[in-house]
């Protein structure tokens, strides 16, 4: 490593520190052990090749059960916790849906999907008939029409956008690509906050989300930074 | 023999126009109503009765095609038909092309006692009797036969090469060779009257060729025709590397020994087909035309159909119009079935998934209850008798009495995955086929598009326009479901796979397999 490169990747780490104290992440998490989960170290990203959103807000699980259609939507309308549908928290964030204290938590998936089971287990919290509520904010230079979420869970999710419910797909199911896909909506320029609940039975969980254009190509050219709007 | 009898055929046909009063035209009349008031999905609507049908062509949006005995018949839409002008060199089976602004009509004639016969060339830049341009011109012979020589000059097919733009004709009928001359695009003419015709096929007549990835398919109806429901006409197909042959059938056999895959033949109640004429729509999408040589449903008639024309293997195959059924509606893209979204019971009730206490549905009951003597007990025993499909009216207790959104799942024989298709009657149609009405089986609510270009399931079925159904089967066997509109929408949208548990309209994309749907029996 010449000089130079010591005095980038020192100013680089300091940057990051910096914008992790003031978002709130921790230097050190539990999430760090799981083996496709990251912390994230800098002040956005941006999705994958293939569209995907890699960066969320995930709280730490909340005891659930029941996937059918009744019992997940019934679950999710109950409040957990204050302004669970409007809040953007940040890392380290936290709620206490059931009495108990639990822990928001930034993370950055190096796969396609967010693997819960490994959030779960890293953490040392349970991963079956659980409750997964998981936040992003994406960030749009311009406003973009026609588009679609896309996701898939596994196992029940019920997704958001921008505080309208957009897709709810239900049952002991498995993540595939593009497995429920919102109606056409439109993301205004700025920010557009993305919020899912996933109920898993047992065994593994997991999702992955992206946009699709008006012609059912991944989106991109928007950034993730798990931030509102700057004020 | 076919064109006398089909000459005969006409006549009939036109003495009973003439004579509205008569027993002949009372005797169709009675028949017409009898269809009207028993008809489901038949074979085309309105006047259909035709004889050695011509290539369908395009004219102001109008869909034409002309038989023997100047027979022409007119559609707005390709579902209901209406009798149209006689050009005015009648003659035997026609056939007719649209090449270079002009339509190129080559129609044939006996010359003095079989085989001795020609083929005549008229032409004309509009078949649309009202516009100006509608006059007919006669241009001369392009193919005779002596009498003696081992082919007879009728039955005219024609082929545009997408090549190169050559322009072939091939003619003949039994009496020895179906034979291929080039005919100056252009004029219509032959390029060069003195070039000795190249021989392609034997036994079999209304020969046709076709181009497709790289293989000149030439198609030909064998058996015999004009005897009605004793007819053994049918279609067979050899296929060739080059225009002039030789044309192989499947089995490496040549149709100028007598080759040919069967392509078409009888079935259902429709007996004979003959004359095959292409109908290109399009990327994904082929008709044909032809006709029977009797519909045991229009009391024997000769008639017109138009079909979906299928490709696989390399070979073309004659589709099936669609039916009134009950089906599962399932993506090719995603294997999941369209549903309502609604909250799914379990055919014969819910039960534990270990068979656990608190079980309340096939599995209840306590140990050993209804199970099969001696087959053992546990969780993969089921109950020991047939368990019946869903009621819809028992399961649909608690569905949202308004409309619902759709979207799909994995098929589990639940009733909000059962669809039943019907033709509409007196709600027009597209080539071939009716409008249909999709409704959840054995209830009211039907698939509708909506104003956003999404889905819904309506409480009933009013007739509007969003709630019918175009649904035309694909060259690869699967089908293409379109509304006929979509409120405030200009452009055709289909039924799109997007995700494999949502459905949405899109713009039909050949390409893809998310507008690709396979209809089964539930």
């Amino acid at each position: 490593m010449t000089p130079r490169h010591r005095i980038l990747s020192l100013t680089s780490l300091a940057v990051a520190v910096l914008w992790m104290a003031g978002h709130g992440v921790r230097a050190a998490d539990g999430v760090a052990n799981a083996p496709t989960l990251k912390q994230p170290t800098s002040t956005e990203c941006v999705p994958s090749s293939d569209g995907f959103i890699r960066r969320w807000l995930i709280l730490e699980p909340i005891p659930a059960g029941g996937l059918t259609d009744g019992a997940v939507q019934a679950l999710v309308k109950k409040v957990h916790f204050p302004d669970q549908f409007t809040g953007l928290p940040k890392d380290g964030d936290k709620a206490s849906p059931t009495g108990a204290e639990l822990v928001w938590h930034a993370v950055e998936t190096t796969e396609y999907n967010v693997n819960l089971f490994h959030f779960a287990r890293a953490l040392g919290k349970p991963t079956s008939n659980v409750l997964f509520w998981g936040v992003t904010v994406i960030h749009c230079p311009e406003e973009v029409k026609d588009v679609r979420l896309a996701i898939g869970s596994n196992a029940a999710s019920v997704w958001w956008v921008n505080g309208s419910e957009v897709i709810g797909i239900y049952g002991d199911r498995q993540t595939i690509i593009d497995d429920g896909v919102s109606k056409r909506l439109t993301l205004k320029k700025g920010a557009n906050i993305v919020r899912a609940a996933v109920v898993n039975g047992g065994g593994a969980t997991d999702f992955c989300a992206r946009f699709l254009d008006a012609n059912d190509r991944p989106l991109k050219g928007f950034s993730v930074r798990l931030v509102g709007e700057s004020k | 023999m076919k064109a006398a009898i089909a000459l005969a055929l006409n006549a009939v046909i036109a003495e009973a126009e003439k004579r509205p009063g008569s027993i002949i035209m009372k005797s169709l009349g009675s028949l017409g109503m009898l269809f009207a008031l028993t008809t489901t999905v038949v074979a085309l609507d309105g006047e259909v009765r035709i004889h050695d049908p011509s290539t369908l062509v395009q004219c102001n949006g109008r869909f034409y095609t002309y038989g023997t005995g100047g027979t022409c018949l007119v559609s707005e839409d390709g579902w209901t038909w209406s009798r149209g002008v006689t050009p005015p060199r009648r003659g035997m089976a026609p056939d007719i092309i649209h090449v270079n602004d002009r339509y190129l009509m080559y129609v044939a004639r006996n010359v003095g006692a079989q085989p001795r016969a020609d083929i005549n060339l008229i032409w004309t830049t509009s078949l649309d009797t009202q516009s100006t341009e509608a006059k007919w011109e006669e241009a001369g012979v392009v193919a005779s036969s002596d009498g003696i020589e081992d082919c007879n000059a009728i039955d005219p097919g024609l082929l545009l090469d997408p090549n190169d733009g050559r322009l072939w004709m091939v003619y003949g009928s039994y009496f020895g060779f179906i034979r291929l001359v080039e005919l100056d695009a252009t004029t219509g003419l032959r390029i060069d009257a003195q070039a000795q015709p190249v021989n392609l096929a034997v036994n079999c007549e209304a020969a046709i060729l076709i181009h497709e990835a790289g293989w000149y398919y030439l198609l030909a109806t064998h058996g015999s025709c004009c005897r009605g429901a004793d007819s053994g006409y049918n279609i067979r197909v050899g296929r060739s590397r080059n225009v002039t042959g030789p044309y192989l059938d499947h089995e490496g056999v040549d149709m100028i020994r007598g080759g040919g895959k069967l392509f078409a033949g009888s079935g259902g109640r429709v007996i004979g087909p003959g004359h095959f004429g292409r109908i290109p729509l399009g990327a994904g999408i082929e008709k044909f035309s032809c006709h029977y040589e009797a519909d045991l449903d229009r009391g024997g008639a000769s008639v017109l159909d138009i079909r979906p024309l299928l490709w696989k293997d390399g070979w073309p195959e004659a589709g099936e119009n669609l039916r009134d059924g009950t089906f599962q509606i399932e993506s090719v893209r995603t294997g999941t079935a369209l549903e309502l979204a609604i909250e799914g019971m379990p055919v014969g009730g819910r039960r534990e998934r270990r068979g656990g206490a608190g079980a309340a549905g096939i599995g209840a009951g306590g140990p050993g209850a209804g199970r099969p003597p001696g087959g053992g007990g546990g969780p993969f025993a089921g109950i020991g008798r047939p368990i019946p499909n869903q009621d819809v009216a028992q399961v649909s207790t608690n569905w949202p009495a308004g409309e619902v959104p759709l979207r799909m799942a994995n098929y589990l024989c639940q009733a909000q995955q059962k669809w039943s298709i019907t033709a509409v009657t007196n709600a027009g149609g597209y080539l071939g086929s009716p409008y249909f009405k999709i409704t959840v089986a054995n209830t009211d609510r039907a698939l509708a598009a909506t104003a956003e270009g999404e889905l819904a399931a309506v409480p009933a079925f009013t007739g509007a326009p969003e709630q019918l159904w175009q649904i035309d089967q694909l060259t690869d066997g699967s089908w293409r479901l379109q509304p006929k509109s979509t409120p405030g929408g200009s452009e055709p949208l289909a039924l799109s796979a997007i995700g494999a548990s949502f459905a949405t309209l899109s713009k039909f994309d050949a390409a893809s397999n998310k507008h690709r749907w396979i209809l089964k029996a539930p």
